[in-house]
């Protein structure tokens, strides 16, 4: 069953293009990863879904609404958490979630036992009574999430969860989320710059420069790029480059001082290559191809560089 | 998915309403209250006007022919000094439009399921019940003064239907100037330029409301006071005020009950259907 679904949907900021035809869709009941460098339109992505941004070509339902036409229905639905906090930080915990409740039709009784159980699931009950203004960026997150899932939507949009979460309180959101989607049947998209937060996606659809670059399962878009990765230091990585192309027949990419080759049973070409060249190579790492590999293989550049060059 | 009866549908669009429009001038009370300052600023600033004004103008001042004999200019700027105590308490509480924009507020509110009218209705509430406080404080500490020889005795005679119709009307100003600044805020992304527009737009637009000095009876300034509908404001509640001048003639400078209250509920109307207007787009400076 479809979540959501997005048709040839293109979003411009005045000149700036940032997302040019973006097609794909997420199935109910998964957690679905927006992977992307800054700038990459995955922000852009998460508005028009979050009902914020109007669209502009394109077609985008969301749990069967139209986004354009049927908007305060699928707000009614979803459940968003920003990345910037959209708490009021000179109200308490409790105070926010108390207005987030109201606003959400919320109140009485019903109200209070759900901000008890989101409150305690987030372990911030001891805190309820803190002006938000004087709590952690960590605790701040969590209060922003229990805002967000407090209408208990059956989808939940999360740009960026983890910015700002400790490695403890990451591991937690996380336990939280896939306990949503088991127990309780909710479609989390979660958008992240993140691998490791990647790779805890069912599935996910990689963005660069406004275009979906890849869709599937951590494991499917691994496999795409076959076998083992071998990523070579070298003092001159050009002219091994060349070198290894004239003796073995392939070509490795060439990224800074590094050189990748990305190949079907990597450890006898790694046996081969040191034998062949041990003065020219400084040092050599097999393994199974990450995210990030799949990420340069499909856009033929690193995850990092776009950023600032997408700021402009 | 739709309400099988229409019993069900009225009250489920009640609640949808009422809700939302409560929580958000329930906010809006919380924090002027949790900022002291703000109160400061929006009521000490008219009552120091108030009072220096009065003093130094006292000589300089001419009664306008409709005046009952005797009128100081204290006296004069009293209903005037109640608008500016209104129109400095909306512009603070609408300039908060931009902070909650850039603190990521604003976006969680547009993204629930919140009719923009109720949230247009809920913002408005707030301000406008902030700004009947603050005056409220004004016409209860300004007679006082008089015990302390910075003012002079103000007549109160007023009934209680009276001073009713008189916070009734003060309401309605509140609330249009309130809609006014919550326009501005929402086409605006930085509080710099609320605080421009304030001092090029809405501080004229008190001072030529016969607030400051009464409208003259001929010439440019004369037609530009007439067509500013706070004129409208101002004079209505001269006219409240003071049972003296309820019946008195009506002059360009001092219009009918009649036109000043059908002006400022004109002058409302626009200026809340421009803040929904403005609210129902989806507009790229809402986002962060």
């Amino acid at each position: 069953m479809t979540a959501i679904r997005i048709e040839e949907l293109s979003h411009a900021y005045g000149e700036r293009q940032a997302l040019g035809g973006v097609a794909f869709e997420i199935r109910h009941g998964e957690i679905f990863g927006v992977l992307g460098p800054n700038g990459g339109g995955k922000t852009t992505l998460f508005r028009v879904l979050s009902t914020l941004l109007p669209i502009q070509s394109g077609r985008v339902t969301v749990l069967g609404f139209d986004v354009a036409a049927s908007a305060s229905e699928v707000r009614r639905r979803i459940g968003v958490t920003f990345q910037a906090p959209s708490l009021d930080r000179r109200l308490t915990v409790r105070e926010n979630l108390v207005h987030q409740g109201h606003l959400y039709g919320l109140s009485g009784r019903m109200l209070a036992d759900r901000i008890e159980d989101r409150l305690a699931k987030l372990g911030l009950s001891d805190r309820q009574h803190t002006l938000v203004n004087s709590l952690s960026g960590g605790l701040q997150r969590r209060a922003e999430i229990a805002k967000g899932m407090l209408h208990d939507p059956e989808l939940l949009l999360l740009d960026e969860p983890s910015t700002g979460l400790d490695p403890g309180a990451r591991h937690d959101l996380w336990r939280y989320l896939l306990q949503l989607r088991d127990e309780n049947g909710v479609t989390v998209v979660v958008t992240t710059h993140l691998m490791e937060e990647a790779e805890k996606c069912d599935r996910l659809g990689l963005l660069d420069r406004g275009k979906l670059v890849a869709l599937g399962t951590p494991a499917e878009l691994r496999a795409e790029i076959g076998g083992d990765c071998l990523t070579i230091l070298a003092e001159e990585p050009a002219q091994l480059s060349q070198r290894i192309a004239e003796r073995f027949g392939i070509e490795p990419k060439l990224f800074g001082q590094s050189l990748r080759i990305e190949q079907a049973r990597g450890h006898e070409l790694l046996r081969d290559l040191v034998e062949a060249f041990p003065d020219e190579i400084t040092s050599v790492s097999l393994g199974k191809p990450s995210l990030e590999d799949v990420f340069i293989a499909k856009t033929g550049h690193r995850f990092w560089e776009e950023e600032g060059a997408g700021e402009k | 998915m739709a309400p099988s009866s229409s019993d069900k549908l009225t009250r489920e669009s009640v609640s949808a309403y009422w809700l939302p429009i409560w929580t958000l001038t329930w906010r809006e009370l919380l924090r002027f209250f949790r900022q002291r300052t703000r109160m400061v600023g929006a009521l000490g600033q008219p009552l120091i006007f108030w009072v220096l004004f009065g003093a130094g103008l006292r000589g300089s001042f001419q009664a306008p022919e409709w005046a009952p004999v005797g009128m100081t200019y204290q006296e004069y700027f009293f209903p005037g000094v109640t608008v500016m105590i209104v129109l400095f308490t909306a512009i603070f509480s609408t300039i908060s439009i931009i902070e909650d924009r850039r603190e990521g507020f604003l976006q969680g509110v547009l993204v629930a399921p919140v009719p923009r009218l109720a949230l247009v209705l809920g913002k408005l509430t707030g301000g406008t019940l902030l700004a009947l406080i603050q005056a409220a404080l004004f016409l209860v500490i300004g007679p006082l003064l008089q015990f302390v020889g910075l003012a002079p005795s103000l007549g109160w005679q007023l009934t209680f239907g009276g001073w009713l119709a008189m916070i009734g009307f003060l309401s309605l100003v509140a609330f249009a100037l309130t809609a006014l600044g919550y326009s501005m805020a929402w086409s605006l992304d930085s509080t710099q330029g609320f605080h421009a527009l304030m001092s090029v737009f809405l501080m004229p637009m008190w001072l030529l409301s016969g607030s400051f000095f009464p409208v003259p009876e001929s010439g440019w300034l004369s037609w530009v006071m007439r067509l500013n509908p706070l004129t409208y404001g101002v004079a209505g509640l001269r006219r409240l005020m003071s049972p003296l001048l309820a019946a008195a003639p009506v002059s360009a400078a001092l219009p009918s009950l009649a036109s000043c209250l059908a002006v400022t509920c004109g002058f409302c109307l626009v200026t809340v259907m421009l803040a929904c207007w403005l609210t129902h787009r989806r507009s790229v400076i809402n986002v962060r």
